[in-house]
């Protein structure tokens, strides 16, 4: 019932990604592709953890803390480049 | 005194001059005089057994397994040319004292000559011949430096230039011609190989061997056509002539020659290269001595003709000539550093060495002339003076000697070259000395002080004592020349004599005495005649042979190399997929061995995205910021990858330098617009579609082969696995590949990281105060900037984040030995916690509380990994082999502790200052004179109160 159910998460959170990667190239304006990025990185911890349960190893949880750490500085930085031009002022 | 210890005193004494000049110039001088002497000391104390007749050798191995030994040997050669560098060193430290006048940094000049003389010293005395290689280049190098010392001069700058090329070039030759050597005798020490003469000379290596190594010996010693460069290279102070192109650099060439010639020597070969470019260099050298009016032009071409004398003694092979060639160099060393001071003090006085306005200095100058009029003498080939003496040799020889098949063409062409040399000699002195005193000198002439004159009143003692006593010379030439030999002939049954009889040679000298008194009374003519006459001027060409090549490489450099990185790019991507067409069409590639693994729909779904945002990519590539949100996409999708494919330390890396490349290309945007223009026409895109596409292609057809097939050898991944534990004390491969089984390349790459992160920083530091930087700052934002600089949101979210992620940093790097981690990942990670609140707070706020400069970080990593390295010298060990064990402290359990942590705890410092360094250094060039440098960590606080914007704050204050 747990496989069941955790490959069905995984279905889903892939379809999550593949909709967050049309809104990427649909956009239409930055702000939108920002967002798109930052929610896959969001969908991607999920993989990686869901991967992990179904597979069975703690190395994957590793690397969703690294990205949920890190994960962000990217979306930030790009967002602060649209919003000031300058990242480090 | 050990023989290491001579040629390391003047390497270790070359830092002293240099800061004892702040002391003043007399302590600088002492000290330099110091440890010169202190190694002239150190040669004399072996003195007595090199006159027994014994060898003295030093031996340290290095690199045995490249056959590089420091192995270090005196022998009577070895000491005769270590015993001129160190005692004319001691001489010209003296002179230059006094010649260097106050402007002239003395401690630059005798920091550069204790190299040389160290440089000098090493070749000397090597017994490995790559050693020697080592220091022939360091005297070139050195040379460079000392003829360049007055940078203010042209001349001084172009002839150092050209000095470094010739024979530089010549090195480069050399070092072929001694590996080639050193390959046929099966051994790299000099005394194996000079054991090996018939071996040697019977290999078929033998003549490129031999070419190589005397281009080397010839472009040093400036025999023709190499001779060119020495007259310009007297744009040196005249210290420096006098010490580098009379008595020992110039003659490194020579020393190379002798010291082989038992090996090398006695072949046709040698004879009709050695003894043909020498005899030739002697007349020509000569001839054009004549004509020069400056004193040191025509003591350079007046070397050049000696050093050829020398060369065609060492090349007819015979026993007689090696020892009138050694007897020569002791001469001439002495009467030709003698006349090159004397030339320098009438420099330094009159303030001129041009023989036309010069003339009648003899009553002015008493002391100087003395000293000139018998180096000049001697030079001349005057009896009673030991130029005499080896000349005389030299014509005895060349009676002896049968070149290109004719008998008399030596004869003649030495006697010539004797003619030329006295008719030089003679109007050297004459027209400087003698004559009628002017009222038009530039400066009044007199006799400087002693310091000045006692140098080369020093050298004049042995032309004379020699001249007089030859017999006193007789023992140690006799000596040396046994060294030159070896046991490849027998030392000649020949004494050192004023009077040999009415032989043939004495009616040469006569003629060419005679013959030079009469063509320097009919100077006037023959000199106008000279200068009519159409000349090569070798300066002339060599400049076009350097711009020629300069402009053929450029050429070709251009069409490859255009700046454009499409160009490049195409370049590679053709070149590359040629040759793997190739391989592929003409070797055999087996068929897939293995199975392809199940398709799960996730590795669909995350095959599928990567193609999609590979190819939206390529469609919105003009918009750089999409692009860049693109690349993010794919490195996450990437990352991902690694993950699900077990290679969880690439994936904890693909996250981390994801997210410093982000950033660092954002900094790079905010100076570029937000679009590509579109520049290339259809046709050259589709031109570099298709290069792509065949690129692209190329790839993915290797790499299914590869993943479709076993390898044959097996593969190395196996070896690492069984030996990573049980060599380096870890179960992460990946990290014991990196400090341990790889360690000295990843020390070599974070040098490199390091440098590329210093070279970003020059660069940034260079436009900072340049005119692009101002016209990048002056340009308006394409769209309107939002108010808050540094908001609250983000400045409470990095600080909260920041001992959370730092604490992970140190985590991952604790444990980096044996599961995934290690000090690359860790420091990226550290790093991106740093930059963090340089976004958030500002560069201005971020940097005041930064207290170590990140420069110190690199090289304190570096300084880390290399100390590690070298701790296990002290078990004994090659650099690097790490060691580890298991420890216990109480509380804890128990743990492992492997040097290579220190290591990696290098490795994690370098590559935080080097990603901190570059980041910090783009931004600060976006930094303008105006931006406001926050005082508080952002801008828009509630715990202030009404102090709500800095600015309101300011007034109210």
């Amino acid at each position: 019932m747990i496989d069941l159910s955790l490959y069905v998460a995984l279905g889903m959170v892939g379809l999550a990604q593949l909709m967050a990667m049309v809104r990427l190239v649909i956009g239409p304006d930055t702000g939108d592709r920002i967002l798109a990025l930052d929610t896959m990185v969001i969908n991607a911890i999920g993989l990686i953890i869901l991967g992990g349960a179904i597979w069975g190893t703690q190395i994957y949880f590793e690397s969703a803390m690294i990205f949920a750490m890190l994960g962000f500085v990217s979306t930030v930085a790009i967002a602060r480049f649209v919003l000031r031009g300058d990242i480090i002022e | 005194m050990s023989l290491f210890i001579i040629v390391l005193l003047p390497f270790l004494g070359a830092l002293l001059p240099g800061l004892m000049i702040r002391a003043g110039r007399q302590v600088c001088y002492t000290t330099t005089m110091l440890v010169t002497g202190a190694a002239a000391i150190g040669l004399a104390t072996h003195a007595p057994a090199i006159l027994r007749g014994e060898t003295v050798t030093a031996k340290l191995d290095w690199l045995p397994g490249l056959g590089l030994n420091a192995n270090l040997f005196l022998d009577p050669l070895g000491f005769m040319f270590a015993a001129l560098i160190l005692g004319i060193g001691l001489l010209i430290v003296a002179y230059a004292r006094y010649y260097l006048s106050r402007e002239d940094n003395m401690g630059e000049f005798y920091v550069y000559l204790l190299l040389f003389q160290g440089a000098m010293v090493g070749i000397v005395l090597s017994d490995n011949i790559l050693l020697l290689l080592i220091f022939w280049e360091l005297t070139s190098l050195s040379s460079f430096l000392l003829i360049g010392y007055w940078k203010h001069l042209p001349e001084g700058r172009q002839g150092a230039r050209m000095a470094l090329a010739v024979t530089g070039m010549g090195g480069l030759a050399l070092i072929g011609g001694m590996l080639l050597l050193g390959q046929i005798a099966g051994s790299y020490d000099l005394t194996v190989i000079l054991e090996r003469r018939g071996q040697i000379q019977d290999s078929p290596l033998y003549l490129p061997a031999l070419l190589l190594i005397l281009l080397g010996c010839f472009t040093k010693s400036a025999q023709f056509p190499f001779h060119f460069w020495l007259p310009h290279a007297m744009a040196a102070p005249t210290p420096v002539s006098a010490y580098l192109h009379s008595a020992t650099m110039v003659k490194a060439g020579l020393f190379l020659m002798a010291r082989l010639w038992p090996v090398l020597s006695g072949t046709p070969e040698w004879t009709a290269l050695v003894a043909g470019a020498g005899l030739l260099t002697m007349v020509l050298g000569a001839l054009i001595a004549i004509f020069k009016h400056d004193l040191k032009a025509l003591l350079a071409f007046s070397t050049v003709s000696h050093l050829g004398l020398i060369t065609f003694l060492l090349g007819t092979g015979t026993a007689f000539g090696a020892m009138a060639a050694v007897f020569h160099i002791l001469n001439h060393a002495s009467f030709k550093a003698a006349l090159f001071m004397s030339a320098g003090i009438v420099d330094h006085e009159a303030h001129t060495r041009d023989m036309r306005r010069l003339g009648g200095l003899r009553k002015l100058m008493p002391i100087t002339f003395s000293i000139a009029l018998l180096a000049g003498l001697s030079m001349a080939g005057i009896p009673l003076l030991n130029g005499f003496l080896s000349k005389e040799m030299m014509l005895e020889e060349a009676t002896h000697t049968t070149l290109f098949g004719s008998p008399m063409l030596v004869t003649v062409a030495a006697t010539v070259g004797a003619l030329f040399s006295a008719a030089y000699s003679f109007r050297l002195i004459a027209h400087t000395y003698f004559g009628p005193e002017r009222d038009d000198y530039p400066s009044h002439p007199h006799d400087p002080g002693a310091g000045m004159w006692l140098p080369p009143g020093l050298l004049i003692i042995p032309v004379v004592v020699i001249g007089l006593f030859p017999a006193l010379a007789e023992p140690f030439v006799k000596l040396v020349t046994g060294a030159v030999i070896g046991n490849a002939a027998e030392l000649p049954d020949a004494h050192l004599k004023i009077w040999h009889g009415l032989v043939p040679a004495l009616w040469m000298s006569v003629i060419a005495v005679i013959g030079g008194a009469l063509l320097l009374m009919a100077f006037r003519p023959l000199s106008k005649a000279w200068e009519a006459a159409p000349r090569p001027e070798a300066k002339a060409i060599f400049d076009d042979v350097i711009a020629g090549s300069v402009a053929l490489s450029r050429g070709l450099t251009q069409r490859l190399h255009d700046g454009a990185f499409t160009r490049y790019a195409a370049i590679m991507v053709v070149t590359v997929v040629a040759i793997g067409a190739h391989a592929w069409f003409t070797g055999t590639a087996g068929l897939p061995t293995r199975e392809m693994l199940p398709m799960t729909p996730i590795a669909v779904v995350a095959w599928a995205m990567l193609i999609a945002a590979a190819a939206f990519l390529v469609a919105a590539h003009r918009n750089r910021l999409a692009v860049l949100i693109l690349m993010g996409i794919i490195g996450l999708m990437v990352s991902v990858g690694f993950n699900h494919f077990s290679a969880p330390d690439l994936a904890l890396t693909q996250i981390s330098v994801e997210v410093v490349t982000i950033i660092l290309l954002l900094l790079a945007l905010n100076f570029l617009p937000n679009r590509t223009p579109a520049e290339s026409g259809a046709p050259r895109r589709i031109r570099d579609g298709v290069i792509a596409l065949s690129g692209g292609a190329a790839a993915a057809g290797l790499i299914y082969t590869i993943l479709m097939s076993d390898f044959p050898l097996g593969t190395i991944s196996d070896y690492h696995l069984a030996n990573s534990y049980k060599g380096g004390g870890g179960d992460n491969v990946v990290n014991v590949i990196l400090v341990d089984f790889r360690g000295f390349d990843t020390f070599g790459e974070i040098i490199v990281l390091g440098i590329a992160a210093l070279v970003i920083y020059a660069l940034t530091e260079t436009l900072l105060s340049s005119k692009v930087r101002a016209r990048l700052l002056n340009r308006g934002y394409e769209t309107e900037q939002a108010g808050d600089a540094h908001p609250l949101m983000m400045v409470v979210l990095t600080r909260v984040m920041m001992p959370v992620v730092l604490m992970v940093g140190v985590y991952i790097f604790l444990r980096g030995h044996n599961e995934p981690g290690g000090g690359f990942v860790a420091g990226l990670v550290v790093a991106i916690a740093v930059v963090m609140q340089y976004m958030a707070s500002g560069f201005a706020w971020a940097a005041r509380r930064q207290r170590y400069p990140y420069h110190g970080i690199i090289g304190a990593g570096v300084l880390v990994a290399g100390l590690t390295g070298i701790g296990s010298w002290f078990a004994g060990v090659p650099f690097l082999t790490s060691a580890f064990g298991y420890f216990r402290i109480p509380p804890m359990q128990e743990f492992e502790l492997a040097t290579a942590m220190g290591f990696d705890l290098g490795v994690f410092l370098a590559v935080v200052g080097a990603v901190m360094l570059s980041l910090e250094s783009f931004s600060r060039l976006a930094r303008r004179q105006d931006t406001e440098d926050s005082e508080y960590a952002m801008d828009i606080d509630p715990s202030r109160g009404a102090e709500l914007v800095p600015g309101r704050a300011k007034e109210e204050n």
